[in-house]
Order: structure tokens, then sequence, then C-alpha cells
């Protein structure tokens, strides 16, 4: 590099020293103790969050009610996607109610289904040979990861972690293969009928399983060196969205977001159906590993847990599958379901939460009332109480880590 | 404690104001989720909510479902299925009103989760929830007329000057 000749210098100093001279005298800093607290005027404003948003996990509106970027109160308003599905029911018959129940939580349609099944079968009296019990469980398992690998890369795009999302999907991509092949569809199944189940488990299915498990395993760990344990993951969701664990059963909360208070209550173990009392999985909560009991870590933990507790209860279920059981899935499937009068309820445990159908039946092939217990909208209606005071990012990390789906909300 | 002993347990502290137990004929299952006691005076559900949830031995701290059911004779029903998640148990009250009278005193102060279980039996089946905090529909439109969940809705003609196609 050149050097500046001497005289350049000497020349930029003297016009600097002139203007220096004409300058105004800088205003003297007033300390902050002196300014009055009054003095800055603020208002709270509303800001919609409209349905069309990216993450808002479906047509959902809040009103966030803001003092600068702190959230005073949130609004949920519901109803974008409101399809009527407990008037519809009343007009179909008992299996045709199966299509639109998978319709309602659409990335968990066949734990949906299972519930429903659950809750006719129960009301029927009817006991569904034991191959079938098996196909529902370790369907309804993968399905869990399914729904928890979508749970887990959108909260990872809600805080700005692009990469586990599609790592995510190319997962999931093999599990609804394995759909695919049994039943046809990727992703609403019609599969798990009152008292069956519509196609036999195709014979490939077992093997891809096993692969499956092998290969999701190296995922979840992928994910976790990813993301869970990521310093800016943890700094955006550890002492965030804190909900308490008293608050969280008074206000109905269940799945991952109780759970994730340290509350440990999972249906499976606690209220057993179906086969899963043959089966030994442990029931993670959330202990406050990077914040405080009940934050969105604890959420994201509990779901991460699970996923990998799922993944040894399928291990499980290859063990134990009765491979050479050459029964009829639809052997136990009723010609005519009329139930007669009475009320059920019955409920299963979704990657949501409790998942409860109350079904009540007049004589007659129509059922007189369905009403759907969602854990979505339960947990949703909890999002006021745990978002006051958390600045206006936080509010969408709050939202992700509630993992809604907006088609169970609003049925 | 079984469904029955609840029951007799609660009628010793409410004498008259409680009515029948309903008991599911069927499986056993429905037997312990679905049989209900009636309350027969509506007015006290919330003491009798808050009964159940005070009492040590009792322990009901999980409202787990509030249904509104129309029965088709002129009469609204509010269902509760309640549960201890402390105790492991099971309860379910009924309460009867009739259709053009349908007050029924709210319970969100028992369970926070009433809230927006009661605003949907507001929406869907117009049961009126008095002292409730937030009475305003929860899934349909504010200026939507008529409760669809009722036996004898009827589609409306027009909404907001649109013709209802179907």
């Amino acid at each position: 590099m050149l050097s500046t000749p001497s005289s350049v210098l000497n020349a930029m100093t003297e016009v600097l020293e002139r203007k220096m001279q004409t300058m105004p005298v800088p205003v003297k800093v007033v300390p902050a103790e002196k300014v009055e607290p009054n003095r800055i005027r603020t208002e709270e404003m509303v800001l919609n969050i409209g349905p069309q948003h990216p993450s808002t996990h479906g047509v959902l509106r809040l009103e966030a009610v803001l003092d600068g970027e702190l959230v005073i109160d949130v609004v949920p308003f519901l109803g974008y996607l409101h399809r009527c599905f407990e008037k519809h029911a009343e007009a179909m018959t008992y299996p045709q109610v199966t299509p639109y129940v998978d319709r309602m939580d659409y990335l968990a349609s066949m734990n949906g289904e299972h519930g429903y099944a659950l809750a006719v079968e129960k009301m029927m009296g009817i006991e569904v040979p034991e191959k079938v019990e098996f196909i529902r469980v370790l369907f309804a398992e993968l399905q869990r990861i399914a729904s928890h690998l979508v749970a887990v890369g959108t909260f990872g795009l809600d805080t700005g972690a692009f990469t586990p999302f599609l790592y995510c999907f190319r997962d999931r991509e093999d599990i609804l293969e394995m759909f695919e092949k049994t039943c046809g569809a990727r992703l609403l199944y019609n599969y798990i009928w009152v008292g069956g189940l519509s196609h036999d488990l195709h014979p490939d299915v077992i093997g891809m399983c096993r692969a499956f498990v092998k290969k999701n395993r190296a995922t979840h760990k992928e994910i976790n060196d990813l993301l869970t344990f990521n310093k800016i993951f943890v700094e955006r969701t550890a002492n965030i969205g804190i909900l308490k664990p008293d608050v969280a059963i008074n206000g109905g909360a269940s799945g991952p977001m109780l759970r994730g208070s340290g509350v440990k209550w999972d249906l499976r173990r606690d209220d057993p159906y179906s086969i899963y009392d043959r089966f030994e999985f442990e029931v993670p909560v959330g202990t406050g590993m990077m914040g405080v009991v009940g934050d969105c870590f604890d959420r994201h933990w509990v779901r991460m847990c699970e996923w990998e507790q799922s993944l040894n209860i399928i291990e499980q279920i290859l063990e134990k599958f009765p491979q050479d059981d050459k029964t009829d899935v639809q052997k136990a499937v009723p010609k005519r379901i009329k139930p007669g009068i009475g009320e059920i309820y019955a409920r299963t445990e979704t990657p949501r939460g409790e998942l409860g159908y109350y079904i009540a039946s007049k004589d007659g092939i129509n059922p007189w009332r369905v009403k759907v217990r969602s854990p979505a909208f339960v947990n949703l209606s909890l999002l006021p109480i745990i978002s006051r005071g958390y600045l206006m990012a936080d509010l969408i990390i709050i939202l992700g880590s509630i993992d809604i789906v907006l088609g169970e909300v609003d049925r | 404690m079984t469904n029955t002993e609840i029951y007799d347990k609660l009628k010793a502290a409410f004498g008259d104001k409680i009515g029948d137990w309903h008991e599911q004929t069927g499986s056993e299952y429905m037997k312990k989720t679905s049989s209900y006691a009636d309350v027969a005076d509506t007015g006290y559900i919330r003491d009798v909510c808050l009964f159940l949830r005070d009492e040590p031995e009792l322990e009901f701290d999980s409202l787990l479902l509030l249904s509104s059911l129309d029965n088709g004779d002129k009469t609204l029903s509010v269902v509760y299925h309640l549960e201890s998640k402390a105790k492991k148990q099971y309860f379910a009250l009924k309460v009867t009103v009739p259709e053009n009278n349908a007050n029924v005193p709210s319970v969100t102060s028992v369970w926070a989760h009433a809230n927006w279980q009661e605003r949907e039996a507001w929406d869907m089946m117009g049961i009126n929830f008095t002292d409730h905090p937030d009475m305003r529909r929860i899934l349909l439109d504010e200026d939507w007329v008529g409760h669809p969940l009722r036996k004898e809705y009827k589609q409306p003609e027009f909404y907001r000057g649109m013709k209802v196609p179907y």
C-alpha cells in the first residue's frame, strides 16, 4: 500500500482542525435517571395474524394485542376449516362416518380411525381377531412417528431451521409408502373399519418396516444433533411458553403438552386399550433440561423421545407379530351396525393428545350424536394463558410447540 | 371407588338435587366410562362439580368432555365426563333443560377447560351458560343465525345476500 506523502497529511489535518472550530458544541447527554418516565407515550396495537399465514399451521386467525413487541393478549379465532363433521355424522351410517373421521386430524388419520372403531366396537361388544389388533397398533405407532416428524420439522421451520424439515419428510416418505402398499392411500386411508380392516397387511410391509426402523434411528440421532441441541434452537425455545402442571390439568391439556409440563400421563399406559398392555415402553416427561419445566423445549423433547419409544414399540410388534395367521381381517366386521340405545365415551392417545369420541345412539343405523373431543382444540385454548408477556416472535414458537392441526380444531 | 359408590356419596351430600343413576348396558368399558348421574336441579351443577373436584376422596381434577345433546323431545342435555388423574376414576353427569329456556350455570370457574367447550355448546346447540366469561360463537361466524346441531335446524336460504346452494 502506498503511504500518503506527508504534505497531503498536513493539508488534511489543517482542514479537519478548521472544521472542528466551526462545528457546534455537542449536546450534553442527559443521564437516564433524569428522564421523566411518562414522557414517552405508548399504545396497545392489535395485530391480526390472519388466517393465511405460513406459520399458523393451518387457517387459524390470531388477534394479538401488542405493546411494542410484548404480547399483552392473544385471542384465537377458529372456524375457518369447520366442515360440520358432527352434523354429517348424524346423516351417515356408522361405517360411512370413517372417511369423515380421517379428514379431521389429517396428519394422524390412523389414530383417529382407531379411536372411532374402538368406540363403536365397545358399544356393540365386538371382539376383533388378534391379528387385526397387531396391525392396528403397528400402523398407529407408524402414524405417530409420521405425525411427530411433521411436528418436529415444522417446529424447526418456525425457528428458522430449514434443513431438518426436509430430512423429516424424507423419512416420512418411507412410512407413507408402507401405508400406500397396504391400503392404497398416503394420507386419508379409510383403513381401520369398525370390526376389522379394509385390506390385509401387504406381505412386503414387515420387511420394509424392519429396514425403516434401522434407518429411522439414524435420522432420530441426526435430528437431535441438528436441531434439538443446536444452541440457537435452545435459546429460542427454552424458558418460553411455560405451562404449569396444575394449569395444564385444569385446562384439559393432554399429550405432549401435558407431559412436557412434567405430568406422567399417557393413555396407552394409564388406560390401556387394544393390545398396548403387552408392550414395554417408557413415558417421557419434560424435566426442564434446558430451561424451566413446561417450556417449549420440553414439549419438543417429549416429542423426540416419544418418537424413539414408538420405534421400540414397533420392534416389539415385529418380534411378536403372528406371521402365519391367516385369519380374514374382515371376519368380525358386522353386516349391519345397530348398537341399540346407549352412550359411550371412548378415547385413544393420538400424537396430539387424548382424542375422545362421545357417541350417543338411539335405536337406528345412524348415530344420534357424535361429539369429538379433539386434543388440538383443547390445547389451543391454553395459548392465551401461556403466551402473555413474551415477545411476538416467541408467540409463533409457542404456537408451533402446541402442534395443532386445524382440521381437528375446527372439525 | 367405583361409579356407583361415587354416586352414593354424591346422593348423600346433595340429596334430592341429584336424580337417578343411569347405567349403560353392554360392555364393562361402557359401564365404567359412560354411566351417568342425572342432576335433577340444574342450578346446582356448579356446586356438584366443585364438590367432585375438591373432595379429597374424589379429586376429579379434569373435565374430559362437555358435550351437548338434543334429546329429540324438545329438551336439550349437557353431559359432563369427569376424570380423576390422581385416583384414576371416572364419572359422568347429565343435566337436562327445556329447549326454549336452555340456561345452565357455567362450570368455567371449576375447570378452565370448560370455557371453550361451553362456547361450542352455545354455538352448535344454543345452550346458554350463565356467568360464562366470554359467551360468543366459536366455530361459526358471529352473525350466523340458528344453532346447527338442533334436530329441527333448517339451512338458511340466504346468508349475507348469497344464496345457499344446497
